[in-house]
């Protein structure tokens, strides 16, 4: 059992780390794609800056992929749950994330007003909207969700969509999370164009930090006072993974605090997040564009770790049926599963950062709007 | 615990019916380009003859405008099992998400990192770098296949799992049974070198609307040679192991067999005829045509001249006795779950290996309620259980029969292609040519109506034996089904209306194109577009 429980925990972690990975690498290019319209005043810009991503956009939404799948594996019932929960908003996502491989091949190859600046709209729908819907979703797990199971496992739905989509700290959430996509895009922009674009970039990309910093903090005080979940009965963290017959949760305000407070060293996270977005926003002033979108990736990770103390061990409390909320410790697969899960991880993710960060490097360097046009290869 | 609407569940199957078949439009291709772009790139490595890179950037442009559409319309895939297919998700993410995730981490990240340094490296890596780059695509994209379809064997055979009652769901618990299912590898192979077949008549049909037309002739003739030697090799390959697979359903999804066979008795004598034709009706569960050859069937599908198959009507009888033991599951289950006792646990386990029958009859029994069903409401019960266990013959036969018969059609065009290749001959054959364009979609549809088969005849289980389809889905409502579905027809469309678009384009601009492609960006308003001459180097 002892085991059971290492693997949960280390898997908890995983998932914060591929949901880092996702915003980082993901966010990046919806950044890109929602500033396209903003930070290309012509179509010779407009294609630099899909070019500037066209060698990796398709790298990196594996992040996003793989996050589905891994969720799937290493926490099959919060996959089966949540997707299904938030089945409008989630359909919606995936509606704006097709279009966004379709819109980088087709955009460029018709040499037509229209149909380019139909594609354009395409890239800042596709960029903005999965990125709220991101945050969103942070939103509203801390909130809670309406969802009670039947004694199989058939999750039942207790709340109505719109309470997601209507849900103002978690559009809060969302607004924070496209400001730094903003901030990561605009960032990478800058590593990899000139003047004008660069100028215009920057511009985008500090208000992305200082808008993201301000929500942030605005977060942290709307989370002290709103109702967080505490384990009332006895809880045993090696359970079988079952979210029927769990021990008893109350709803307490502010009970998402009582992490830091009987450990206040894990302060540190949303003070990694703050110093992330402040000194970051403060480098890419100083055009230390690649100190910034290091520190872009380190705001991000103290978001995402800073919501993850605060909730943990749960993951996607029920509102209506709090004692069936999903946990770290009722909602993974199996220990025999999570073991071999762990040693694909082990073995590929080093790997996959190697060949990532060689793509990178191979295309290192501006992009000059004059090439991107002499270049057959280029979107 | 209720049912699930049953519109629903109809909507939710035809959502993940028509966005797998669509996802599938453009796998195929992928899967079968890659592979080609690697030989011709090869071949341009070793001889140095520009020929071969013009062929490997003419055809890797094509593939681009595929590739983009296949990755977007696989996204929808990867997540439609959580929005759509929650219990089944729930019941066997354990098993069945791990091949998933394996897919991302091993092949998928691969494929996709490395495409875009196909595409953009050209002028940045070395001849033999660029080339190690585009392996490393084929072998992602080939690898992902093998990944998906493991997963998929899992719900055709389960292997590698079994029922845990403590969290209500299938479990995990032997990865080498997992991958090495039998039905996974042979479905495998089976269906990625059905993408090299569609890989290899895209670029015959479009060298051959080039012959037809005189342009392109060096690189046409050059790009069939390859396509129909390569397209003969592959298209054997897939009959082979499709009969393999065959031989395989015979063993583990009897229904199956029986179905694509059109079999409603079983086959007592050698001399059983094999169907070329028949008009199956599920109704009367019988043919009301049959044409077929004698002696065919029973060495074809069991590999011997004496084994019989059974037939449907009898192997709806046969499942009697396990549909009477999964309800007795079911019930002690249902039991367990509350008390957690030892006794209904026992029981549980004495008839575990048919609870997935038991759920299969929650759907006849009145107030969809196992625990209160009469002596004398049994009988029909089981009759229209035992009804419910065989998949819609009528498709199973029919789609079996298009792809088979597509398949012999493919081996000849290949065959009589690579003949007239060798004799360069090919000009003079315009007729021959003609077929060979109009022939494009032909292995695309093919591997459309093999994924029919397969899914179609696994019916009425989403896993097996073991999770009927209908128990599987999440519990929408109607409105959210209409909603996504809509969405889905209405960009889906647009989708295939600007591919084709672009396909037609760029094939019809030819391989010259690469050296004009700069012109398609004449109309921005930038004045450095204006200015002619600039080297055609790219980047800085």
């Amino acid at each position: 059992m002892e085991i059971y429980v290492a693997l949960k925990i280390i898997w908890a972690v995983l998932l914060g780390v591929l949901l880092t990975g996702l915003a980082v690498m993901v966010g990046m290019d919806m950044g890109v794609g929602t500033l396209l319209r903003f930070v290309g005043k012509t179509d010779a810009e407009r294609r630099t800056a899909l070019n500037i991503i066209g060698p990796h956009w398709d790298g990196n939404q594996v992040w996003f992929i793989l996050g589905g799948g891994a969720i799937f594996a290493a926490f099959p019932t919060l996959y089966a749950t949540s997707f299904s929960v938030f089945y409008v908003v989630m359909i919606l996502l995936l509606f704006s994330m097709i279009m966004r491989p379709v819109a980088f091949e087709y955009r460029s190859k018709v040499d037509a007003k229209n149909w380019r600046d139909t594609w354009d709209w395409a890239f800042l729908i596709s960029g903005a909207l999965p990125m709220i819907v991101y945050g969103a979703a942070f939103g509203n797990v801390l909130e809670g969700v309406g969802f009670h199971y039947s004694w199989t496992g058939q999750y039942y739905q207790d709340e109505s969509f719109l309470s997601y989509l209507l849900n103002p700290f978690a559009v809060m959430c969302g607004v924070m999370s496209l400001a730094l996509s903003i901030y990561q895009g605009g960032t990478f922009l800058m590593l990899r164009s000139v003047e004008p674009m660069y100028g215009r970039a920057r511009l985008f990309a500090t208000c992305g930090g200082i808008v993201a910093a301000v929500l942030f903090a605005a977060g942290g005080v709307w989370v002290a006072h709103m109702n967080g979940y505490v384990f009332t009965g006895v809880v045993n963290p090696g359970m079988a993974a079952t979210p029927l017959g769990g021990p008893a949760v109350a709803v307490q305000q502010g009970a998402w605090l009582n992490n830091y407070h009987s450990y206040p060293i894990l302060w540190l996270a949303p003070a990694l997040g703050f110093v992330g977005m402040i000194v970051g926003t403060l480098a890419l002033r100083l055009h230390l564009k690649v100190l910034a979108w290091w520190l872009g990736a380190v705001a991000w990770a103290g978001t995402i770790s800073t919501v993850g103390i605060a909730m943990f061990p749960f993951l996607m409390p029920s509102s209506t049926n709090p004692s069936q909320s999903l946990t770290v410790w009722n909602s993974t697969g199996s220990a025999y599963n999570l073991g071999w899960m762990l040693f694909f991880a082990v073995v590929f993710v080093p790997i996959i950062l190697a060949y990532t960060s060689w793509a990178f490097y191979v295309m290192r360097g501006k992009v000059r709007p004059e090439a991107v046009a002499n270049d057959p290869h280029s979107y | 615990m209720p049912l699930i609407d049953p519109t629903v569940v109809d909507l939710s199957r035809l959502q993940f019916a028509l966005t797998a078949l669509y996802h599938f439009l453009f796998v195929p291709l992928t899967l079968g380009l890659t592979i080609l772009l690697a030989a011709m790139e090869t071949t341009y490595v070793i001889t140095g003859k520009q020929v071969y890179k013009d062929m490997t950037q003419f055809w890797g442009k094509l593939f681009g405008i595929n590739f983009a559409i296949g990755v977007a319309t696989g996204l929808t895939m990867e997540f439609e099992f959580g929005t759509n297919w929650s219990m089944f998700s729930h019941y066997v993410g354990d098993v069945f998400g791990t091949p998933l995730a394996i897919e991302g981490l091993m092949a998928f990240f691969m494929e996709s990192t490395f495409v875009g340094l196909m595409f953009f490296g050209w002028d940045r890596l070395s001849k033999p770098g660029h080339l190690a780059v585009t392996y490393l695509v084929a072998l992602g994209s080939n690898l992902s296949a093998l990944w998906i379809l493991i997963a998929n064997g899992f719900m055709q055979s389960p292997a590698g799992a079994s029922f845990n009652p403590d969290t209500m769901r299938m479990q995990f618990n032997s990865f080498v049974d997992l991958v090495f299912s039998p039905d996974a590898q042979a479905k495998f192979v089976h269906t990625s070198i059905a993408g090299f077949v569609a890989g290899a008549m895209f670029i015959m049909g479009i060298s051959a609307y080039y012959l037809l037309t005189g342009r392109h002739k060096e690189f046409a003739a050059r790009s069939i040679r390859m396509a129909s030697v390569f397209g003969l090799i592959s298209t054997l390959a897939v009959v082979t192991l499709g009969d393999a697979l065959g031989r395989l359903d015979y063993l583990v999804q009897p229904t199956k067999i029986a179905a694509i066979e059109g079999l409603w008795n079983t086959t007592t004598s050698p001399e059983a005829p094999w169907l070329l034709i028949a008009l199956p009706n599920d109704k009367t569960q019988s043919n009301s045509l049959e044409i077929g050859i004698p002696y065919v069937l029973t060495p074809l599908v069991t590999h011997s001249f004496n084994a019989p198959i059974p037939g449907l009507l009898d192997l709806e009888a046969a499942s009697q006795p396990r549909i009477l033991n999964g309800i007795k599951a079911i019930n002690a289950l249902q039991q367990y779950s509350t008390t957690h006792d030892a006794a209904s646990l026992a029981t549980f386990q004495q008839y575990e290996n048919d609870m997935g029958y038991g759920f299969l009859a929650q759907k006849n029994a009145p107030n969809q309620d196992l625990n209160a069903i009469t002596p004398g409401e049994m009988p029909a019960l089981l009759q229209q259980t035992e009804r419910d266990t065989i998949p819609n013959v009528f498709v199973t036969f029919w789609s079996f029969r298009i792809m088979m018969f597509l398949g012999f059609y493919f081996v000849a065009l290949f065959a009589v292609m690579a003949y007239f290749s060798l004799k360069n001959q090919l000009e003079r054959h315009t007729l021959l040519l003609k077929l060979c364009m109009w022939s494009i979609p032909a292995p695309v549809l093919a591997s459309e109506f093999g994924w029919i088969t397969a899914e179609a005849g696994r019916q009425p289980w989403s896993v097996y034996g073991w999770l009927p389809t209908f128990q599987a889905a999440s519990s929408h409502n109607v409105g959210y089904m209409i909603f996504s579905l809509v969405g889905f027809a209405l960009l889906y469309s647009l989708f295939i209306a600007a591919e084709l678009y672009l396909m037609f384009k760029f094939a019809r601009l030819g391989p010259e194109s690469h050296d004009h492609a700069a012109a398609s960006g004449k109309g921005g308003t930038s004045p450095m577009f204006a200015k002619p001459g600039f080297a055609a180097k790219s980047w800085e």
